[in-house]
């Protein structure tokens, strides 16, 4: 045989389950026109599966389907996918979907001489012809087993009904039940060997989860761990982890934490729309309270909230909230906040998730709130409440919704430390921790980190009052961090000491007021000493000049009488 | 095909459902037929279906392996697969005789 090129091995056709997340398993969907097996153990979803896949091709991708079932009537099979929103009869009607139930009684049937299962056959080419089936589901052919006593027979024929099947080009869904120490009670992985499915139910500390693996798919890469699926009103989803990729769009917009002071620490303008916040503290630190607070705050700018509360009931949180002066009644009514309280443990995490999943695409709030994650624990192992979580919080983000976690953190353990291991999930993490001091306990909220904003690294005393939180500046100063009493007895003594140093100061400044205008005086009197001398001077100066004048003109008049002459008057003359 | 007079004798309705002319429907045909003379004479009656001809009779029937007969009358309703070669069997089967 020729090998085929890896490219064109790539290409294996495929026809897609319109199942939420199968396809991105497995890479497409089920290989098209090759059987694929589904096995499992009792109620672990192989019919619902397989119908879901006939349904989905018939209503989503133009592919009629024929269902084959050995165990259930077409009524029961009816009633069972309608309970996942499936009408099967409209499908009947539109032939779209052909439906034969083949009742195999063993006490009915006797043996005598040789046989085939050409009658089997007859059906379900008629059942295939008459829709123009493109798909098929078996469910289960291993009935045959049980009615049939000739072994080697039913193996010859199943092997000459799957070459049939491929021949027809149908994509084949057989299921099987799973058995001791193989995939298969019969073996049937014997015979449809191109693509294999596991689907299995576990109990883990008495929760149930549904859990579905890709054991094989021939001629094709897809996932291979196992992962968590669920059935409900919408039928089955299964959640790959790695199906969610890192590419959700982000948004500029900042919204408000609902306390200015905590927007102010985050770069003035509060989280970005879109981002996860997580809040972590001990018991009783203000976690609900900040989540209160943005809840409110968002309602009352007409967005929607939903507020997952896994340790109150609706009516005690609105109770203790309205305490703190945030009153959320008015907007619940409005049904802009949906409170919705289940216990952690009333389902597993998948059940968790797909409900918040179900809340989310239906309500379409702008965010979510969980309050606590650290309870969700309880109903899962830390490992697989971690990978919840990343589900959750890139299911969140793809949807641009806000999510706003809280965590408690048992007292003891490491401050930077989600015990549900998230934190490198988390955008934006604050911090509420007790701060204790000359015998009472503070709170002091910080910011561990907030991506892509310049944050604050102040430490802010988290006041409760009953208006709700207000942050102050903790007392940072030589007797060290203060909070509470101590901070208001410090502020109270620095203002006594700042009061008295106001006072010296005053009474200083009086003091060289008055020196200064005695110096003035002083000044004043010197001047006008100097002013008195200096005038004396010039009286001095002034009479000693008259006095030389007379006294030569004393001399002139005696010269003149005397009729003496003098050189001057000689020469003049 | 023959009917004898009398209310003491149910009707027997026999129905042998085959695709197309196989040997082994042809040699369940032949057997039925034999088994029926011989302890049914005239009051049997034989409705040969092909399911090539009218698949859609497969499902009314619930017919899985060829050939099967069907005892339609008397009640209950009684289904026998294979070619009937084994006569003694195909009594038992058809509630003739009494299983050993």
């Amino acid at each position: 045989m020729k090998m085929e090129r890896p490219a064109e091995a790539r290409a294996l056709p495929k026809a897609p389950t319109g199942i939420q997340g199968l396809d991105e398993i497995t890479g497409g969907g089920l290989p098209k026109g090759r059987p694929t097996l589904v096995c499992g153990g009792p109620g672990c979803g192989k019919t619902l599966l397989a119908a879901e896949f006939l349904i989905r091709g018939a209503t989503q991708f133009d592919e009629p389907g024929a269902l084959i079932s050995f165990e259930e009537t077409s009524e029961e099979l009816a009633q069972n996918v309608r309970s996942l929103g499936f009408d099967m009869d409209a499908l009947i009607e539109q032939k779209k979907l052909a439906v034969d139930y083949v009742r195999i009684e063993p006490t009915e049937i006797e043996e005598v001489g040789e046989y085939d299962l050409e009658g089997l056959m007859v059906r379900i080419a008629h059942a295939i012809d008459s829709v123009g089936a493109k798909r098929i589901v078996l469910d289960t052919i291993e009935a045959l087993f049980g009615g049939f006593t000739n072994q080697a027979l039913l193996r010859s024929e199943l092997r000459r009904l799957f070459r049939f099947l491929k021949d027809k080009g149908v994509t084949a869904v057989i299921t099987g039940e799973r058995g001791d120490g193989s995939l298969t009670r019969q073996g049937l992985e014997e015979y449809v060997s191109d693509c294999v499915i596991l689907l299995d139910h576990r109990v883990t500390e008495q929760v149930s989860t549904r859990r579905l693996r890709v054991v094989k798919y021939r001629g094709s890469t897809h996932g291979t761990n196992e992962y968590p699926f669920l059935i409900d009103e919408r039928g089955i989803s299964v959640l790959p982890v790695t199906g969610v990729a890192l590419d959700h769009a982000v948004s500029n917009e900042r919204v408000s934490s609902g306390v200015p002071r905590l927007d102010a620490m985050l770069g003035g303008k509060g989280y970005y729309r879109g981002s996860s916040v997580l809040v972590s503290g001990t018991a009783g630190t203000g976690k609900t309270s900040l989540a209160a607070h943005f809840a409110h705050e968002t309602a009352k700018n007409g967005e929607r909230v939903l507020y997952l509360a896994f340790e109150e009931s609706p009516k005690q949180l609105l109770r203790n909230m309205r305490s703190i002066g945030i009153d959320l009644d008015p907007y619940v009514k409005k049904d802009l906040i949906r409170l919705d309280a289940s216990r952690p443990t009333l389902f597993g995490l998948e059940m968790h998730l797909v409900r918040i999943h179900k809340l989310v695409s239906e309500f379409k709030p702008a965010l979510v709130i969980v309050d606590p994650i650290s309870n969700l624990v309880a109903s899962g192992t830390e490992l697989e409440t971690q990978s919840m979580l990343l589900r959750l919080v890139d299911f969140l983000k793809a949807q641009q919704v806000t999510a706003f976690f809280t965590n408690l953190t048992s007292g003891g353990s490491a401050w930077e430390k989600t015990d549900v291991g998230i934190s490198s999930l988390i955008d934006t993490w604050l911090l509420l921790r007790d701060i204790e001091s000359a015998g009472e306990r503070n709170r002091g909220l910080y910011v561990l980190k907030s991506r892509g904003m310049k944050h604050s690294n102040q430490i802010r005393e988290f006041i409760i009052t009953a208006e709700g939180i207000q942050l102050e500046d903790v007392y940072v100063g030589p007797e060290g961090v203060l909070t509470g009493s101590m901070r208001a007895a410090q502020e109270a003594r620095e203002a006594a000491a700042a009061q008295e140093r106001r006072q010296a100061s005053a009474r200083r400044q009086r003091e060289l007021e008055r020196k200064r205008a005695a110096l003035e005086a002083q000044i004043a009197a010197l001047q006008a000493e100097f002013a008195t001398t200096k005038e004396e001077a010039k009286v001095l100066a002034e009479q000693e000049k008259e006095h030389e004048a007379g006294v030569a003109a004393q001399r002139a008049a005696t010269a003149k009488r005397r009729g003496a002459d003098n050189e001057k008057g000689i020469r003049n003359k | 095909m023959s009917t004898v007079e009398g209310a003491d004798t149910p009707k027997w309705n026999l129905r042998l459902y085959t695709a197309g002319q196989s040997p082994k429907s042809l040699a369940a045909l032949a057997n039925l037929k034999r088994v029926c003379e011989e302890h049914l004479a005239g009051r049997y009656s034989i409705e040969v279906v092909d399911l090539l001809k009218n698949p859609r009779l497969a499902k009314d029937d619930q017919i899985v392996a060829i050939p099967t007969l069907v005892r339609k009358l008397p009640q209950p309703l009684r289904r026998i697969v294979g070619d009937l070669s084994d006569t003694e069997r195909t009594l038992v089967g058809l509630q003739l005789k009494e299983r050993k």
